[in-house]
């Protein structure tokens, strides 16, 4: 308990710091930091919603960054072929997000464990699958570019990074707002009670089919809110942000930041961002680092760095 | 109808490399719960030093067995070295596979550089097989033979041997079985590094059509992953037949709706999930 209590206070000590740095940030970083801090929030979401599956229900997703591509390639698609309205965009992003989990929760709601991961990974590769050769829609490898810019297709009359910036802290602030009052919540501990112990939740009358599937629901409309922001944000979307090095990218990020906490991967995501655009503009080498990383990871801090930091050790990464 | 034919020669072909990846995938599973995604790496490693070997030697069969037997090495230490520690731990073994899969890419591409290329054809088998009027080329159909012969082999060793019947107790129960004297930690490894070898030997197989290029890691990884899932993880007989429908499927699709090719494959694994999540042969 006393662990419990000084983990809360550890969040909230960096909480405000957090926000008045995020808030402040452009008036003392260049445009390319602001990029950089921009791709990590939208990321900090997208692992956040990882981790809502991973780390408070114990269901790991290998296809979680299936979500995030499809809804980004919804946005993309409207906006170019179709010339969609930018309110319409939003809606079709976030619709197709939330269809696609909704049907695919369907399918993976009743294994655990390993066929979980399994079976995750496979849906995920069929979404990549799709992207890549569903050509006449897809556009291929080449995949979709000439997506407006979200300030002009929202008719804001301001426009340029920083505004994004601000924009994408927004989008951000409410999806982790959202997400902690979602984990906080009586739902959110009954996840955590199927994570420990499924059999005792279900003999308590829990529904643990309808919590977990409702979980793999939230965790993709908070993905397909990522990928919303960040089709306008690169512009540009293809087939390489669904695939399988995606989706692992992703968990990495929860696993090295903390899964079971919401800080801990929003940390990971900012992290990884920092390493993958700063590395690479140093090395072709990046899928090597990339690599050691993982078994660096896994090796030295399996719990994530964040319950380090919180010295509070819950169960590591079973 | 003669198209109809040569679809399903080419399906079977597909089939028989799927099968030589996702027996070891479901091996591997089966005895030790890892989800292996480094098992593409063995797939590409195979290929890639055959490669090596064969314009070393101009021995196409010395550059199989190098390859095989190099990669199955490689198959053993990583499982005796970095694997084994994490042991019933399946989520960090997966990590781990992850982050070796990537190093293993980049390595392949430090080393070899990133030309495609394919192997050459054994000289006896450059020719095609016409028969009715379907032309078959004949390597295809030796790969076909060379699969079949595996599986036979593989369900020999599994049924009707003192390792397999060891392999099957360390599946069922593996403290029990330890308990009894058998040598679960050693007998890990070597399943893993057969599993290495098998995709090694996929890999060079394929090596005269499929080649070696950038990405195949990650290319069959996905169908053989289906096959497993299709089929039952853990079962042998399941890898089997899930990739005789995968492969068909796959091929069928292909060639008749290229655009959806990867979702043809949904297909027989929603229908497999919904009326038995455990696969064909997989037990609960």
């Amino acid at each position: 308990m006393a662990a419990r209590r000084t983990a809360g206070a550890l969040t909230r000590r960096t909480l405000v710091p957090a926000a008045v740095l995020l808030a402040a940030a452009p008036a003392f970083l260049s445009p390319y930091w602001i990029g950089l801090l921009t791709q990590m929030v939208i990321f900090a979401i997208l692992a956040m919603s990882l981790d809502i599956l991973l780390g408070y229900t114990g269901l790991p997703s290998l296809g979680h960054a299936g979500v995030f591509g499809v809804s980004a390639y919804g946005v993309a698609i409207l906006s170019t072929s179709y010339h969609a309205g930018f309110w319409m965009c939003i809606a079709g992003g976030l619709l197709v997000g939330l269809l696609l989990s909704a049907a695919i929760g369907l399918l993976v709601s009743h294994v655990r464990d390993v066929y979980f991961l399994m079976i995750t990974l496979a849906l995920g590769m069929v979404l990549w699958g799709v992207s890549y050769r569903w050509i006449p829609v897809t556009g291929g490898d080449n995949g979709i570019s000439g997506i407006p810019r979200l300030e002009a297709h929202a008719g804001l009359p301001f426009s340029g990074a920083v505004p994004f910036y601000y924009i994408a802290v927004l989008v951000f602030a409410v999806s982790a707002g959202l997400m902690a009052l979602i984990v906080r919540s009586p739902f959110g501990l009954t996840l955590e009670g199927i994570r420990e112990n499924e059999p005792r939740m279900k003999s308590l009358g829990f529904n643990t089919w309808l919590h977990c599937y409702l979980s793999y629901v939230i965790a993709g409309v908070f993905a397909s809110v990522a990928g919303v922001v960040w089709a306008y944000y690169n512009g540009f979307v293809s087939p390489t942000y669904l695939d399988l090095t995606a989706s692992s990218e992703l968990f990495l990020m929860v696993t090295l930041g903390g899964p079971g906490t919401l800080v801990g991967p929003a940390l990971g995501a900012a992290a990884l961002v920092v390493l993958k655009n700063v590395i690479s503009a140093y090395t072709q080498r990046w899928l090597l680092i990339l690599g050691t990383v993982y078994v660096v990871t896994i090796l030295a801090a399996p719990e994530g760095l964040w319950n380090l930091a919180r010295r509070h050790k819950p169960a590591s990464l079973p | 109808m003669i198209y109809f034919l040569t679809q399903t020669l080419n399906g079977l072909f597909s089939a028989a490399l799927l099968f030589l990846i996702a027996s070891g995938l479901t091996l591997v599973f089966g005895v030790m719960r890892i989800v292996n995604i480094a098992h593409g790496s063995f797939y590409m490693l195979g290929a890639y030093v055959a490669s090596t070997v064969v314009s070393r030697s101009r021995s196409l069969l010395l550059g199989a067995l190098a390859a095989v037997v190099a990669v199955a090495a490689a198959g053993f230490f990583v499982q005796s070295l970095l694997l084994r520690r994490f042991a019933g731990r399946p989520l960090a073994q997966m990590m781990l596979t992850m982050g070796l899969a990537l190093v293993f890419r980049d390595m392949v591409f430090v080393i070899w550089g990133g030309d495609p290329f394919t192997l050459p054809y054994p000289p006896a088998l450059r020719n095609s097989i016409e028969m009715a009027g379907v032309v078959f080329p004949s390597y295809r159909l030796f790969v076909v033979v060379a699969a079949v012969c595996v599986a036979v082999l593989l369900w020999f060793v599994n049924e009707r041997t003192l390792i397999g019947a060891k392999l099957r107790a360390a599946v069922d129960d593996p403290e029990m079985a330890a308990a009894t004297g058998i040598n679960v930690a050693l007998l890990s490894s070597c399943v893993f590094a057969a599993g290495a070898g098998l995709a090694a030997f996929g890999g060079v197989m394929g090596g005269p059509i499929l080649g070696g290029y950038t990405g195949m890691d990650f290319d069959l990884l996905p169908l053989a992953f289906v096959v497993v899932i299709v089929g039952g993880m853990g079962s042998l007989r399941g890898a089997l037949v899930g990739s005789v429908i995968v492969g068909l499927i796959d091929n069928f699709g292909k060639a008749l709706v290229p655009e959806l090719s990867y979702f043809t494959l949904f297909a027989p694994m929603v229908l497999v999930l919904a009326v038995k999540p455990t696969g064909l042969y997989g037990r609960s």
